[in-house]
């Protein structure tokens, strides 16, 4: 043996011994149990979305033979395709802004540590704690025409007011994001005050002392500080909203005439209906859809924690 | 104290702003539950803000129980919740500790697949396809793995975190001693894992108590859940517009979930906020 494989060689052991070390302190099997699960029950049926969407499978046949692109091109002009998939855009977008917005000003108003406050912060969290299909059948019965809101508009109007919120065609799209918001409003809340508590407070007085208003400090120093949990917000209401189904079946059933109906919506009537090949169809454009939103974070979210 | 109200409005005007927005934002829902559900049928059948004129809550919880099987959907969701949660975060755990510490190729590939789920939304219609194969469709067991598979993830992440904060060095101690891995994992690390899991198993537990969604594809009709009855109870001719039951049936089933909540606020906080804001 020459000199120089001897050098590799040397060099070469530690690595080999630092390897057979991890093998033994932290053996490989300790991950097999999660990936059983992981694999058989998420990953499998993930790649199974992938192929099943090009066959005709359904109740009515035996067999499953594939199909190429004909459940989508059926999606496609029969028009559920592009009119859920905007409506799972416009709802995931609206309740995105409702839910920030709602949350960015109830943190702006319980940020200080007062009694009151920190019941008040409490209190925003309960509907986040609640069951969404529950919170749906609250605000079906809440928004009814002759139900407590309206009337509630009444008495402070003095005039009767009967406003259909959940039977417009053009505007309950607006409310039944409006009412997810409301319930998630509360972690958004949590979220921004937990990112407003990391501002430097000698940097806030320092701006108050240099003459700055509230309004100043907060559009120039806190808002742009915010982001983090800002972005946060934006990125779980988002995709989180894509794959809703509880609160629209609850208050809508995705009516009136189909305008609030949600890509879930859809593919739990298309698998009611036995049409199992068309409902896999639509879970892979909705799979696809938030894939292509997620990426992004997923590389934000790990590289946030590499720099932790 | 005239001069000082004077010179921050904001100090009689903030709490005043808090309770007027808890009033109209929340007093009004959860003033409707609790009235509606003390209502006879006659009363609850158009839901208003009147007090109910007698109350008769305790006819309505045993109706619930009788009629829309409180007890049998109770058991059944604790039947799907206990193992789910005890699978994920044990086998989660188990995961997590050698992703954390092992760094080589091919472990941090499979943390990135293990991640996976925490965004991308899981293949129902496929999954069903696939229980119906094993034989495992619309039984309790093929949903709690559906749950195991689906929070894996976001017990991984939680846990994996966490893990590499915990120094090494108190685990080459116990080596020293002459533990093997299982023992160093079980006396050393998860001990050490009380917060991270507790704030896992609140979270976990609550999306299973909720679910809707994948438990009416897997076990829809075959076994009762608390979501699943309301459901039922909510959308069967039979009790349309049955307010005061659906209002009791939410007041009970949220119930649970509120005393967790009470008992473990500032657990649930910190864990929904960690992470998020750095």
């Amino acid at each position: 043996m020459n000199a120089g494989a001897k050098v590799k060689l040397l060099l070469k052991r530690p690595r080999i011994n630092a390897a057979t070390k991890a093998h033994s302190t932290h053996p490989i099997w300790f991950i097999v149990p999660a990936f059983f699960f992981l694999i058989i029950f998420f990953i499998v049926p993930t790649v199974l979305n992938f192929v099943y969407s090009f066959t005709d499978w359904s109740s009515f046949k035996t067999e499953v033979n594939f199909s190429g692109f004909s459940n989508f091109t059926q999606l496609f002009s029969s028009g559920n395709l592009v009119a859920d998939l905007r409506i799972t855009i416009l709802y995931a977008v609206l309740v995105a802004v409702f839910q920030n917005l709602f949350g960015f000003a109830l943190a702006l108003l319980l940020e200080r540590d007062t009694l009151l406050n920190r019941i008040a912060r409490a209190a925003f969290f309960i509907p986040v704690i609640m069951s969404a299909l529950a919170v749906g059948y609250v605000f079906q019965a809440v928004l009814e025409p002759k139900g407590p809101v309206n009337s509630l508009f009444s008495f402070i109007l003095g005039r009767p007011v009967e406003i259909p919120w959940l039977y417009d065609t053009s505007w309950t799209i607006v409310v039944v994001s409006v009412i997810h918001a409301w319930k998630w409003m509360g972690l958004a809340m949590l979220i921004f005050l937990a990112g407003l508590k990391t501002i430097d407070g000698e940097v806030l007085e320092a701006a108050r002392i240099d003459g700055a208003s509230w309004f100043q400090t907060l559009r120039t120093i806190r808002f742009p500080l915010l982001a983090p949990a800002i972005t946060f917000n934006v990125a779980t209401s988002l995709l989180g909203s894509m794959n809703s189904f509880d609160i629209v079946q609850a208050t809508t059933q995705g009516g009136p005439g189909g305008t609030t109906e949600l890509l879930n919506i859809y593919i739990v009537r298309a698998f009611g209906q036995g049409l199992f090949a068309q409902a896999t169809a639509m879970s892979l454009v909705l799979l696809i859809m938030v894939m292509v939103l997620a990426f992004p974070l997923i590389w934000s979210l790990r590289k946030r924690e590499q720099i932790l | 104290m005239l001069i000082n109200a004077l010179q921050r409005p904001s100090r009689i005007f903030q709490p005043l702003a808090v309770l007027l927005t808890m009033i109209f934002s929340l007093g009004v829902p959860f003033w409707v539950i609790i009235v509606t559900a003390g209502k006879s049928a006659v009363e609850a059948r158009q839901p208003n803000l009147a007090l109910p004129s007698q109350w008769e809550f305790g006819k309505n919880i045993s109706t619930t129980f009788s009629e829309g099987n409180m007890g049998v959907a109770s058991l059944g969701s604790l039947l799907l919740l206990i193992p789910s949660v005890f699978g994920v975060l044990l086998l989660g755990a188990m995961a997590s500790w050698v992703l954390a510490r092992r760094k080589t190729r091919g472990l941090s590939i499979a943390y990135t697949i293990g991640i996976s789920g925490v965004i991308v939304p899981p293949a129902i219609v496929p999954i069903v396809l696939l229980l119906k194969q094993i034989g495992l469709q619309g039984t309790p067991l093929g949903l709690i793995g559906v749950y195991i598979g689906m929070y894996m993830s976001t017990v991984i992440f939680f846990i994996t975190g966490f893990i590499r904060t915990i120094p090494i060095e108190l685990e080459e101690a116990a080596r020293v001693d002459g533990a093997n891995p299982m023992r160093v994992f079980f006396r050393i690390i998860f001990p050490l894992l009380g917060p991270v899991i507790a704030t896992a198993t609140i979270l976990v537990s609550l999306f299973i108590w909720n679910d809707v969604f994948y438990a009416l594809f897997v076990v829809g009709g075959r076994l009762d859940t608390l979501p699943l009855n309301l459901y039922q109870v909510a959308s069967s001719g039979l009790y349309l517009q049955n307010w005061n039951l659906i209002f009791s049936y939410i007041l009970l089933m949220t119930l649970p979930m509120l005393l967790v909540f009470i008992f473990a606020q500032r657990r649930i906080i910190s864990g929904v906020t960690s992470g998020a804001v750095k």
